[in-house]
Parts: structure tokens; C-alpha cells; sequence
């Protein structure tokens, strides 16, 4: 069935006058919604009956499938009809994006391989270090064989820069909202050792090709990545009795299993922690990638299958045997079971669910998201669209219930006041320039792009990243961004505002209203800001004229911006 | 995996106060004063990020082996009179002498170490070890929360409630405070306000106050609550004022990051903000190379941290009765010195513990020995405590907390805690 445009939307609005939630309850529609629908490109998706408007539809879109509109989107989704923009969005190659090319073409760590990193952004040797410290070399010498633009940290700064970029111009919104979750979901932690250097590889070729995919190949291009091989210690993991040959430094040492890699793929990547499999589970599998390894990471090198290292018994995992004398084939297998596992269909659907829907996702959805995952095979797409075509995405329920997370309140802040990202800074400017001023703010907030420590990655609930401090870091967030005061990003309040005249506050504050919040504000939030406006402090006299009244916009666009309705999406 | 069910109800609690329009949930300062209830306990915890290496902090001079090992960077043995050698604390143990300024507490009973303490994880990993010490659930990396928040989360919430139970000084909230319990990190405690717009004046009360307008609508749910909770919390530190709190008893922090944080940290307990745990850190002790002996890279970063620690005791003066401090480290490093005349990362270091209520002037753990064969894989020292020992010791006795939910999966066995409360 193909949405009426909000033909159904008057028999639902009684439904939602009733419904109890602790989000604020859509604004009934209007009955002049209800008119000649505009015309709409050909969709195949057919979206279900609604009971919000069709201008709710639509933000409801842009803020779940991405980090929420910018000035014009809701004109440009309401010409092309809402059901075209999604299907627009799970097929993102069909969108042109010239834009992020250009604000992304300073940040060259992005297409630089592990080994190119290694070679370009190189750790001080310790020999380096102990000069320094024995005095032997001055802070000067050291500035110049290691130039600031020159250390790893570059690599890292240019990542997150590029994240918030991203997310912030990118017309591939949906893409940029799956890169987020999946990179999350198979989280690499920046700062462990040589994961730094194969940061950007790892998103560019083991995420960001899959995030519509097939799930089974999301796993496996993770699992033999070099940045996950390192950082959940799989690569030093080897069969029970195996010493390492030669006379290298390590020769004569002996190895053996480690089982981090092995747990965290059932328990996080795949089953869930209540996925049912038992330590001995846990066990095999670590036996069956042993020997899936690197060599030698601190020199970028690629990942490898070392067959001396590899336990060749008989395995049995989740009561499959894995037969003796396998290979690589072993680990492949594993993969292959797991994701065929029906707790894996129903962990990812939740997953999947609670990002898109709500914290709490209904457990209607959720079977049907994890029939889909099961019958398609891991088919991601098939998922999503199973999610966004129900019922329980477009209900009153999960509207505006969701709270943003600090790159998306970030990202959408920005967005929203049509901001503009400088391009990213080069040579000594690398770590100021682009979205570097951007990143931190988000790292202010609590979730640093790339730094989470777990291998779960951030909480994907909001009570983890509401509280006190990061609350407020929100609201001077606010105010930073509408002062204009983080570098590289720009807002500009004038056109933005239109033809709204500052010598008129009310006039100023309505068109925020409608601009930033889509009269989405309750009742009570604009009672306030309209008696904010009484304030000597919003209102100022301007020195300069005879013009009695001038409307302090930035303060109280920071306000806007820093309301609780703002905070969700 | 993550539970939310205890902070939401929490909340739940808190707003449910509100809707009848009942007190608020923090009271000011006075409050505390007037109630005439006990001061909370306060644990500082301290953690060395980089593994210092626990050899040259607390010198086993008396272990013929440590010289034997170590040609060049070893700490001096104790020389009366001399200022550039170990400080002998009972014979065979002895302070680096950077570490001077803690010696007199360590004569004032005050001081506690424990040495030969650490993980029975085997990984020579910073980021894997500092993760299971903050997580305490060495092994197994999946633990969403840390073992202080968990700790706090088990006490019995005290009254008036405050929103500083747990303070981070640092812009992050470290793994060690992640969980339900509300911790928060502040930069500074300056810092902790709707801060001034353009010209530092522009933005200043009108956007406060703006702000605490726009979250005093009667909504009940998680983004209305936190945001009352914030601006009394604001509001709290505003009338507590903290920042106004100079030093006392003479006491001078070191400059730094490090010596700034305990500064606030001191602040706080004074100002009687309710805060019972405190967490700060302070890095470079990963000496690979140039470690230096009495004098050198180490040297200097110790000096820092014994400052620190020592001003903050000076500070607090009588209120070290209330006051625990705790260092810790991820692992400590090789016994022997590698190729650049540093140490390479090892098992066990030592850790101390400070405050009145320690009993102090000893120093505690089964020394494991220096000897090849003695060695944890024939190289570390090894390790004796268990640092959950000593973290329960330190969480049941000195804060009252229950111990079962600290580290889930351990017990402490009788006789193995380090004993070192009364």
C-alpha cells in the first residue's frame, strides 16, 4: 500500500490525543495537511498509515535515517515524497556527493594505507625519546624531526574531524548514521597500540563498504582486519603448545590461546551476551582462528593466516563439529554459524531497532526485523527496510522519543543552522582546521569519535550519556556554536534568519521556533523564551542608534538550541 | 551488559519529589552543616597511567638481587645524610627520595604501602590492564561499568542527596566512575556553569537562568530531570564556592594538571559538597628509555605526584580522618633494565595508601623475592596481593560499601585482605 499522504492521518488523531508517553505527544494534523497531495516521484516502498502529519513524517526521517535537517530539506523531502527519500537513502550510491568531497580534501589520512601511515605519521623511536629526555636533543631538534603535523595524533584528529564532517554535509545521511552504528557495533579502540595507524583502513574497508550489506561479510571483513585482530589480541593467539621459531626476540617464547577475540564475537558482535553459548564454546572458537594474525602491526603490515600457529584438531562449536586437519576455513566456518544463529538475527534486530525506533524497541518489531535478518540471509537493507516500513516507526510512540548522542546533538546543531565546516587544515594547521573544533566538542559531551575504550563501544541507551556534566557541556555547546566561537565552523545567524528583523524580538524567536524546532516546542518552552525576551539581556539597546530595541539573536539561538526539545530528535 | 534500570528508578524517585512539589533534591551547603550528620567518607583515587615502575618508587634495598639487576638505574641504597639516596622507611624497604615529601607521613602512621600488588591477568597491554584495574574484572573486557561506580551505586544513598557523590577532575569520565550512579567530570570546578558567551560577559546569568527556565517545565522524564538536577547542582557549587577556598596549612600544590586536580579535589571536600569518591590520574611513567636513578625522567614525575599527594594531606589537615587516598598503576615494570637504560612493562608494583584512618608506617604484601626463579615468567616481579584485595579492603572498610558487587566473580578470602585499617 502506498501512504496516502495523511489521508488517514484524521480517523488517527483521536488515537493520539490519548496516547500516554513521556515525549512530548505529537501536535494533532492539521486539517489542511489533509489537502491535494503534492506530486511524488515513483516509490516502490509503501509506508504504513500514520498518525503523524505529513511535515512529521518527514522530520521524522530526516532525524532517524540522519542527523536531522537542514534549512530547505523539509521542502525538498515534501516535493519528492518521503517514501522516495528513503528508498533515495538505502541506495547511497545513487547520490551524488560533491560536497564532502570538497570538505574532505584536506583530511589525507582518509586514503592513506596502514603502511603509508606508518611511514608518514611515525612514532618517536625511543631512542629519539631518550636523547630528549638525557638532553642530548632539543625540544627543537626533536620539533623538527617530528613536526606536529607529522605525529600520529594527526591521524586520529583527521578521523574524528572527518566524522563530524561528515555527518554534518554529507547528502548519504543514512550512510554516515551506519557507519556510526557499525563501526560502534565493531568497536577498535584509537589509542591501543598500533590500532592508530590502521584506523582509517579499517573504516574505509572492513565498515563502510558493508553498512547496507550482507551482515556475514561485515563480520568477516572485521575479523580479519588488522585494527580488530589488534585490538581484541586475536593475533596472538595460537594453538595450546606452539613456540615461537627462530632467533628473533620473541624466538623460543612460547604462545597459546587467547580467548578475547573468541568471546567478544559471540558475546558483541553476533549471539549477544545471552546468546547461549558456554565457555567451552568460547574456547573453540578462539582455537579455530588461531593463526589469523598480522604481521608485524607496528609496521602496518597486512593481516595473514600462519598456518604453524593454527590448532588443527577437531573443534565443535554451538554443537557443530569443525572436522580436524581445517585451515583458515575454520574461522570462516565459525562465521558462518553464527551469523545463521537465530539469537544473532534477534541481537541485531534489537540493535538495530533501538537506534532507529526507540531505547525500548517494541518486541512486535523486533521479530519481525529478526524474521527478515533470518530469511534474506544477514541482508541489512532487507532489515532496514523492514524497520522503516512499520508500524511502530511511524507511531506516536517513537516520535521525537529518541535523545541525541553527543555526535548527533553536535551534528544536527550544525546542520540545522545551515553551518558551514572550513576545509581541513594543512601542514601546520592539520590539527586545528575543518571539523577538528567540532570533534572536541563532541568528545566535551562524553563519546570522543574513535576513543571508546570497550570492545561494546558507547551504551546505546541515552541514560549513559545524559547527566549533570554532559548536560550542561550541551548547553555551552549551544552558546559556543551560535557565538561562532569553535574554529573552522561557521554560522551565519543573518541569512539564516531571514527576513526576520532584530529590532523585533518576538519575530526573531518565531521564526527560531520554526526554523530550529519546526514548532515542535511545547507550549511551556515558548512561554519561556517569549519571556525570555523581556530580559534586558536578550533584548539589548544598541548604542549605535536610535533604535530603542536589538534582539541579542546569538543568546538566544544558543537557547533554542540548548532546549530540551532540541536535545531530541 | 548495561543496566539502566537502577538509575531510572532512581530518577523516577527524584522527579516523583518534585511532581508532589516536596523539597528539592539538593539542599545548599548550610544543609550539610546544620544536619550535624557525619561527614561522608572520601576515597581519592589516584591513578598512575603508564605502569610505574614500583621498584624505583618503593625501593627494595634491602633484596640484593634489585642491584644486581638493574646497573644503572638503581635508586642509591640508603646513605644518612645524603639527599640523593633511597629513604629507608624499615630496613629493607626504602622511598625514592623524590618522594621526600611523603615521608613524614609515612612517620605520622598515615601512610600504608603495599607492595608486590597488582593483577592476576597476565597482559603486558596498557590499554587491556588499565581496563580491567578501572572495569575490575581483570579478563574479561566486556564489563560496561567501573568497579568505584559500582561500589557507589551498592551504598545506601545519603541525606541530603548530592550531585558530587562522585567527581572526576578531567574532561572525560573515566572508566573506573562509568556507570548508573550519575558521576561527574568536570575540567574545573570553575568551570561547572553555563559559561559567558562572546565578549566572557554576553552569555553569563541571562542564558543561565534561561537554560534552568527552559528544564523547570514539569515533565516528568530523564532529559527534565537531569536538567533540575543540573542547575541545582550549579547551584549548589555556586553557594558552596569551593573556588574561593585558598589552600590551607601552608599547602603548595605542584604546578601541573595533576596538582591542579587534587587542588579542586580538596576544594570539594571542603566545601561539604557531599563528594565521596574523587578520581584524577597522572601519566608519564612508561619509562622504556632514559629512566633515570635518584635523578631523571622518573624523578621528576614522582616528585610531582609526592607533592601533590603531600599537599593535599597539608590541605585537608584534620579531614584526613574522613579521607582515603589510593594509587594505583596498570602493571609495574621489568626487574631487570633493558638496552636503553629503561624497563620494559612488567606485573607487579606497589601502591599506597593514605589517610587517618590507615594504619600506616608499614609496609604490607609477601615480599615475593628478586631472584630469577622468584620472577613472574622469569622476568616481573610478581605479584602477592591482588589489587581487588586491597580495592575491597579499602571500599568495605573505609566507605562502608558492600563488597559483593565491587568485583563480581571474586571473593576475598579471610587472611588475604592486606589489613591495613584497624
Amino acid at each position: 500500500m502506498r501512504r496516502g499522504a495523511g489521508g488517514v492521518g484524521l480517523m488517527l488523531v483521536a488515537l493520539v490525543g490519548t496516547a500516554c508517553s513521556s515525549a512530548p505527544a505529537p501536535r494533532p494534523a492539521p486539517a489542511t495537511t489533509v489537502a491535494a497531495p503534492a506530486p511524488r516521484a515513483a516509490s516502490s516502498l509503501s509506508l504504513p498509515a500514520s498518525p503523524l502529519t505529513e511535515d512529521q513524517q518527514i522530520l521524522h526521517a530526516l532525524n532517524r535515517l540522519g542527523y536531522g535537517p537542514r534549512p530547505g530539506d523539509l521542502e525538498r523531502v515534501r516535493r519528492m515524497g518521503v517514501a522516495a527519500y528513503i528508498e533515495q537513502q538505502l541506495s547511497p550510491r545513487s547520490i551524488a556527493d560533491p560536497a564532502v568531497e570538497g570538505a574532505l580534501a584536506g583530511h589525507r589520512v582518509l586514503g592513506l594505507s596502514t603502511v603509508e601511515l606508518v611511514r608518514e605519521y611515525p612514532q618517536p623511536t625511543p631512542q629519539a625519546r631518550q636523547r630528549m629526555a638525557q638532553g642530548e636533543m632539543s625540544r627543537q631538534d626533536m620539533m623538527e624531526m617530528y613536526p606536529p603535523e607529522r605525529r600520529p595524533v594527526v591521524i586520529t584528529t583527521q578521523m574524528q574531524a572527518a566524522r563530524i564532517t561528515r555527518a554534518v554535509v554529507s547528502e548519504r545521511q543514512l550512510e554516515e548514521v551506519l557507519v556510526d552504528f557499525w563501526f560502534n557495533h565493531f568497536n577498535v579502540y584509537a589509542q591501543k597500540g598500533a590500532v592508530r595507524w590502521m584506523l582509517p583502513a579499517y573504516e574505509r574497508e572492513a565498515i563502510r563498504p558493508y553498512v547496507l550489506g550482507r551482515f556475514r561479510d561485515l563480520v568477516l571483513a572485521t575479523a580479519r582486519h588488522p585494527a580488530m585482530l589488534f585490538y581484541l589480541d586475536n593475533w596472538l593467539s595460537t594453538r595450546a603448545d606452539f613456540v615461537v621459531p627462530g632467533n628473533g626476540p620473541n624466538g623460543g617464547r612460547r604462545m597459546g590461546l587467547n580467548e578475547n577475540y573468541a568471546r567478544e564475537l559471540m558475546e558483541l558482535h553476533t549471539l549477544g551476551v545471552d546468546g547461549g553459548y558456554t565457555q567451552q564454546d568460547v574456547i573453540e572458537v578462539a582455537r579455530c582462528f588461531t593463526g589469523w594474525t598480522i604481521d608485524r602491526p607496528q609496521q602496518g603490515g597486512a593481516s595473514l593466516f600462519r598456518p604453524q600457529a593454527h590448532d588443527r584438531g577437531p573443534k565443535r562449536v554451538l554443537g557443530q563439529v569443525i572436522p580436524a586437519g581445517g585451515g583458515p576455513q575454520d574461522g570462516e566456518r565459525v562465521i558462518d554459524i553464527l551469523v545463521r544463529h537465530p539469537a544473532t538475527a534477534r541481537f541485531i534486530a534489537t540493535k538495530l531497532a533501538r537506534r532507529f525506533v526507540s531505547d525500548e524497541p517494541p518486541a512486535t518489531l523486533v521479530e519481525r526485523a529478526a524474521a527478515t535478518f533470518q530469511a534474506t540471509d544477514g541482508n541489512i537493507r532487507a532489515v532496514l527496510v523492514t524497520i522503516f516500513t512499520s508500524p511502530e516507526f511511524w507511531s506516536a510512540e517513537a516520535y521525537r522519543v529518541k535523545i541525541k548522542t553527543p555526535l548527533e546533538v553536535v551534528a544536527s546543531a550544525v546542520r540545522t543552522l545551515d553551518g558551514r565546516i572550513a576545509p581541513a587544515g594543512i601542514g601546520p594547521d592539520a590539527l586545528t582546521g575543518g571539523g577538528v573544533a567540532l570533534a572536541r566538542e563532541v568528545a566535551k559531551l562524553g563519546e570522543p569519535l574513535y576513543e571508546a575504550q570497550p570492545p561494546t563501544g558507547y551504551p546505546d541507551r541515552a541514560e549513559s550519556w545524559v547527566n549533570t556534566g554532559a548536560l550542561l557541556g550541551r548547553m555551552n555547546f549551544a552558546l559556543g556554536l551560535a557565538h561562532n566561537r569553535f574554529r573552522g565552523a561557521r554560522v551565519d545567524l543573518g541569512p539564516f534568519l531571514g527576513g526576520a528583523d532584530r529590532s523585533q524580538p518576538a519575530q526573531v524567536l518565531d521564526r527560531l521556533l520554526v526554523v530550529v524546532l519546526h514548532d515542535e516546542a511545547t507550549p511551556r518552552t515558548r512561554a519561556v523564551l517569549a519571556s525570555q525576551l523581556e530580559s534586558s539581556e536578550i533584548t539589548r539597546t544598541t548604542a549605535y542608534d536610535r533604535v530603542p530595541k536589538d534582539t541579542d539573536v546569538e543568546k538566544l539561538t544558543a537557547l533554542v538550541l540548548g532546549s530540551p526539545e532540541f536535545q531530541r530528535r | 551488559m548495561h543496566d539502566c534500570t537502577r538509575r531510572s528508578f532512581m530518577k523516577g524517585g527524584a522527579l516523583a519529589l518534585f511532581a508532589l512539589g516536596g523539597p528539592p533534591r539538593f539542599l545548599l551547603r548550610t544543609a550539610f552543616a546544620e544536619a550535624g550528620a557525619a561527614r561522608p567518607k572520601v576515597l581519592v583515587a589516584v591513578f598512575q597511567r603508564g605502569a610505574v615502575d614500583g621498584l624505583s618508587m618503593v625501593v627494595p634495598h634491602g633484596d640484593p638481587d634489585y642491584y644486581a639487576s638493574r646497573g644503572n638505574i638503581a635508586i642509591a641504597r640508603p646513605a644518612p645524610g645524603s639527599a640523593d639516596t633511597t629513604i629507608d622507611l624499615d630496613g629493607f624497604f626504602g622511598l625514592h627520595p623524590a618522594l621526600a615529601p611523603l615521608k613524614p607521613i609515612w612517620d605520622d602512621r598515615r601512610l600504608g604501602i603495599v607492595h608486590a600488588c597488582g593483577s592476576t591477568d597476565t597482559t603486558r597491554s596498557h590499554f587491556d590492564a588499565q581496563d580491567y584495574m578501572e572495569s575490575g574484572t581483570p579478563g574479561v573486557k566486556s564489563t560496561a561499568d567501573g568497579w568505584l561506580a559500582r561500589g557507589l551505586a551498592a551504598m545506601p544513598p545519603r541525606e541530603p542527596a548530592s550531585p558530587f557523590r562522585a567527581v572526576s577532575l578531567g574532561p572525560a569520565l573515566p572508566r573506573i566512575l562509568r556507570g548508573d550512579v550519575g558521576a561527574v567530570a568536570m575540567n574545573s570546578v570553575a568551570d561547572f556553569d553555563v559559561k559567558e558567551g562572546a565578549a566572557l560577559t554576553a552569555g553569563g546569568p541571562g542564558a543561565r537562568k534561561g537554560f534552568e527556565a527552559l528544564y523547570e517545565q514539569g515533565v516528568r522524564d530523564l532529559l527534565y530531570g537531569t536538567g533540575r538536577e543540573t542547575f541545582e547542582a550549579v547551584k549548589m557549587l555556586k553557594a558552596a564556592a569551593p573556588q574561593r577556598l585558598a589552600p590551607a596549612n601552608g599547602a603548595a600544590y605542584p604546578r601541573g594538571r595533576f596538582g591542579e586536580s587534587l587542588r579542586q579535589i580538596a576544594q570539594l571536600i571542603r566545601a561539604d559538597v557531599g563528594l565521596e569518591i574523587a578520581f584524577a590520574d597522572l601519566g608519564g611513567w612508561d619509562t622504556h628509555a632514559g629512566q633515570g636513578n635518584e635523578r631523571g625522567q622518573l624523578a621528576l614525575r614522582l616528585k610531582e605526584f609526592a607533592e601533590g599527594l603531600a599537599a593535599l594531606d597539608r590541605d585537608l589537615g584534620a579531614r584526613m580522618s574522613d579521607v582515603v587516598v589510593l594509587t594505583m598503576s596498570e602493571f609495574g615494570r621489568t626487574v631487570r633494565e633493558n638496552g636503553n637504560r629503561g624497563t620494559d612493562h612488567g606485573h607487579a608494583t606497589a601502591m599506597l595508601a593514605l589517610g587517618g584512618a590507615v594504619k600506616g608506617g608499614r609496609v604490607y604484601g609477601r615480599w615475593p623475592g628478586l631472584r630469577r626463579e622468584q620472577l613472574f615468567e622469569g622476568r616481573d616481579l610478581a605479584v602477592t596481593t591482588d589489587f581487588r584485595s586491597l580495592f575491597t579492603e579499602v571500599a568495605v572498610r573505609h566507605l562502608s560499601a558492600p563488597a559483593e558487587p565491587l568485583f563480581p566473580g571474586f571473593v576475598a578470602k579471610s587472611g588475604t585482605l592486606p589489613g591495613l585499617f584497624a
